[in-house]
């Protein structure tokens, strides 16, 4: 399973936020995009999910399901949780295992982002923290090949950026591959960086 | 079929749950309607000769305050995101919202508008009809109204624009709903003829509805 994009330019709102853009990610590797604030990593992201257009150049993904588009097997992690404040914490997921589910993965994924405690708490009273590990949880209940993460660190505290490296070394090793916007360390030692500022 | 009943699911629970806003249409309708008496004045004889326009213009009113809340929340949370990832089509997606929203918002209007004719002056009968209309006319208004919160979702602006952009919309299904209300009270038209065309503008708009909301969401990735 290969990810390519080549010449790949996004435009929104009229400006050009990159041009002739390109890499390649496959299965079991891991890309971590950086660059300064506005470069456009959130873009090539939600690039890469189908929510923004492609401008220009192209964006494959070979060796997949070639039933599905590539929406369809890739988990998007944005900056929002998708998550309603007046469902439970068991109820959120159950809901997004029900609607994005195909393919089964974990069964416990509360128990696995530490969240088993709080299941019947509605979503309002999570933290910060709490809130992006029940998101993290529907990355590993439902199985998808292709995690487009963005800051997936941010408000994680030490202990739970460690178990979502585990989570992503784990993704890995089954042949996933992950596509990651990020300012600082994601904890993934074999990650290669694709700098945007540099690129445009 | 999972991921729609789970949608279903997920927005009448959200709808029925603290802060959902299930009964807020309600009791604007309720305000609306205990309102116009004290601007009329006690004239029984005219108030029960408007009060199928009042009833009528106080649901259309009701209905489009709980309007934003149709797709702006999860638009604003990422969920929309998410469901426009998803395999699910879209047509059907917006239709299972539109559907739970009615339910929760449009229902209960019709279901009290025979207790709130009373205020103006309406016999059972009457009531009986308008409800009646109102049951066929507000899953028309939902529906219209679901291209209003596509749009107002795509374009990044707030409720206004969507009021603006969906009452002109309503004025067919104002009309014929009023028409036909009239039709039942005192003739001379049959109550029949306007409700029938009231019923077909409601199928219409299952279909125009639930493919324009669609249509401008996909076209709102940009």
């Amino acid at each position: 399973m290969r990810l390519e994009a080549s010449d790949l330019a996004c435009i929104r709102g009229g400006r050009e936020v990159f041009s002739r853009l390109g890499f390649a990610v496959a299965g079991g590797e891991a890309l971590v995009v950086t660059g300064r604030n506005g470069a456009g990593k959130s873009s090539l992201l939600r690039m890469i999910a189908g929510l923004v257009q492609v401008a220009a150049g192209k964006l494959a993904l070979t060796g997949g399901n070639y039933e599905l588009p590539l929406a369809e097997q890739a988990h998007y992690l944005g900056h929002q949780d998708a998550l309603k404040p007046s469902l439970s914490v068991q109820e959120n997921l159950d809901f997004w295992v029900r609607y994005l589910g195909t393919s089964a993965g974990t069964p416990d994924a509360l128990t696995t982002v530490g969240l088993h405690r709080v299941a019947g708490l509605p979503a309002g009273y999570l933290s910060a923290g709490q809130r992006r590990r029940l998101s993290i949880a529907r990355l590993i209940a439902v199985k998808r090949p292709i995690w487009l993460l963005d800051e997936p660190t941010s408000a994680l505290d030490s202990a739970a950026q460690q178990r979502l490296a585990d989570l992503m070394r784990s993704h890995l090793a089954g042949g996933g591959m992950i596509v990651a916007a990020a300012h600082g360390a994601i904890g993934l030692e074999t990650a290669r960086e694709l700098s945007l500022g540099a690129a445009a | 079929m999972t991921a729609l009943s789970a949608l279903f699911v997920r927005d009448l629970k959200l709808a029925v749950r603290v802060g959902g806003g299930a009964g807020i249409g309600v009791l604007f309708f309720l305000i609306v309607i205990v309102l116009t008496p004290f601007a009329i004045g006690p004239d029984l004889v005219l108030l029960a000769r408007i009060g199928p326009a009042i009833l009528w213009l106080g649901a259309l009113l009701a209905s489009l305050l709980t309007l934003e809340r149709l797709l702006t929340a999860d638009a604003e949370d990422g969920s929309l995101d998410l469901i426009l990832m998803s395999g699910t089509p879209l047509e059907l997606a917006v239709a299972a919202k539109a559907m739970a929203h009615w339910l929760t918002t449009g229902l209960p209007l019709a279901i009290a508008t025979p207790l709130f004719a009373l205020f103006m002056n309406l016999d059972p009968q009457a009531s009986l009809a308008i409800a009646l209309t109102l049951l066929v006319g507000t899953p028309a208004l939902t529906f219209i109204g679901l291209l209003g919160a596509a749009l107002s979702v795509t374009l990044r602006r707030g409720g206004l624009l969507l009021t603006v952009l969906v009452l002109p919309l309503t004025v067919p299904v104002l009309i014929f709903g009023v028409a036909a209300s009239n039709a039942a009270m005192a003739g001379p038209m049959s109550f029949g003829t306007p409700f029938t065309i009231l019923c077909a503008m409601t199928l219409v708009s299952f279909v125009v509805g639930t493919f324009a909301a669609a249509a401008a969401l996909r076209h709102g990735i940009e």
